[in-house]
């Protein structure tokens, strides 16, 4: 279809000897496929280079007293573990009395997801009052690795829970996750 | 009866003006594509979904991996004053020599004893493996840690140059062990930064 068409200057040879004369058209829509390959390249990739920022906030420090900090019912918090090995160790409630022994589960759409989704339809009911939903607390232990921590995070955002915060491991939950060979 | 022949015409289209005009339009996507300056410290950041970008300016960088942390600020009189303010606060005094070659790195893991010698050297060779050995992040005879003072600076540097709060934002390598993270983000709060971005790589959410 796209031609360039070079086959001008074979007309020099009048007389005995002629070189047999071939047709040099060069189809160019290969070179218009490709060139339009690099531009949707390049307009993709400099903007997918920049790199996403996820935001974390964190409770100030100097302000939490024990007595200042809002008594939650047990039916509404959720403190999730993390152990080693991509581990998670999640229960209901508090760790000297859970609402039901804590469970181990992993990453992903079966795993933390299904229960954390399971756990703000529960918590729902439980107050009766949609606005008053799933409370987690996130929990690294110090076997765990940074991208645990974006997992779950980024599991907050997927499954829409507005109101979490990390927090630090106490002695019993380390107890715990060694007990339960993931620490 | 003889058959009436109809006159063909071609069908070719002249494809050049097309060709010059993908090729103009390319060369006009990579001129404008920034060139990346080496990383100084590899790191492999973890994936997450969310879909917000970094913003440019007024910003400062932790790139945390192998237990090291480097720090790096956006803007390059925000870097210049950060490092007067620094060296006043330890005692060095750097020539404006110096301080020009420091406002161009883009970020750097050094204690403040060796930067002289960092910022002396070459692009490639700052960069060799095992030369950066990170920012101390612990606290030496009572004073803060050279980061905090770090991070410190570079704040008062943004709040004086361009009269906005500096954000802080936190690279990780998906690896990095969670106790290294956790004294960065404590040395964070200490200062009062309780927002900062985490800085991961794209993943599609699965529904």
């Amino acid at each position: 279809m796209a031609e360039l068409d070079t086959s001008g200057g074979g007309k020099h040879k009048g007389g005995k000897v002629r070189s047999k004369k071939q047709s040099t058209r060069v189809d160019l829509t290969a070179m218009v496929d490709l060139a339009f390959l690099l531009i949707t390249f390049f307009m993709l990739t400099t903007t997918l280079s920049k790199p996403q920022a996820m935001d974390l906030a964190m409770p100030d420090k100097n302000e939490e007293q024990p007595e200042t900090r809002l008594n939650v019912a047990d039916t509404r918090s959720m403190t999730i573990l993390l152990g080693s090995k991509n581990k998670i160790e999640w229960y209901m409630g508090t760790i000297e009395k859970p609402l039901a022994p804590p469970e181990i589960t992993s990453f992903g759409r079966d795993g933390i997801r299904k229960v954390i989704l399971e756990n703000k339809k529960k918590a729902i009911v439980a107050t009766g009052d949609p606005k008053k939903g799933l409370i987690i607390l996130i929990k690294p232990s110090e076997k765990s690795n940074y991208r645990n921590l974006v997992d779950i995070l980024d599991e907050m955002k997927v499954t829409d829970v507005s109101q979490y915060g990390i927090g630090d491991i106490f002695e019993p939950e380390v107890e715990l996750l060694k007990r339960d060979n993931i620490y | 009866m003889p058959r009436i022949k109809v006159a063909r015409k071609s069908t070719a289209i002249d494809m050049t003006a097309m060709c010059d005009v993908a090729f103009l339009l390319l060369t006009f996507f990579i001129l404008t594509a920034t060139a990346r300056q080496p990383e100084a410290l590899a790191v492999d950041t973890p994936a997450s979904t969310t879909l917000i970008k970094l913003p440019e300016t007024d910003i400062a960088t932790l790139t945390v991996g192998r237990g090291k942390v480097f720090f790096g600020v956006k803007g390059q009189n925000v870097r210049a004053l950060t490092l007067e303010k620094v060296g006043s606060a330890y005692g060095i005094t750097f020539t404006p020599e110096e301080i020009r070659r420091f406002s161009v790195m883009e970020s750097f893991g050094v204690p403040i004893g060796n930067l002289k010698q960092i910022i002396a050297m070459e692009g490639e060779q700052r960069n060799k493996e095992g030369l950066q050995t990170g920012i101390p992040a612990d606290s030496v005879n009572g004073r803060a840690s050279e980061l905090n003072e770090w991070i410190l600076q570079s704040r008062y540097a943004t709040q004086e140059l361009n009269n906005k709060a500096m954000r802080v934002s936190i690279k990780g390598d998906a690896q990095e062990e969670y106790p290294v993270i956790k004294k960065v983000i404590d040395i964070l709060q200490v200062q009062g930064i309780n927002k900062f971005s985490l800085i991961t790589s794209m993943r599609a959410t699965e529904k």
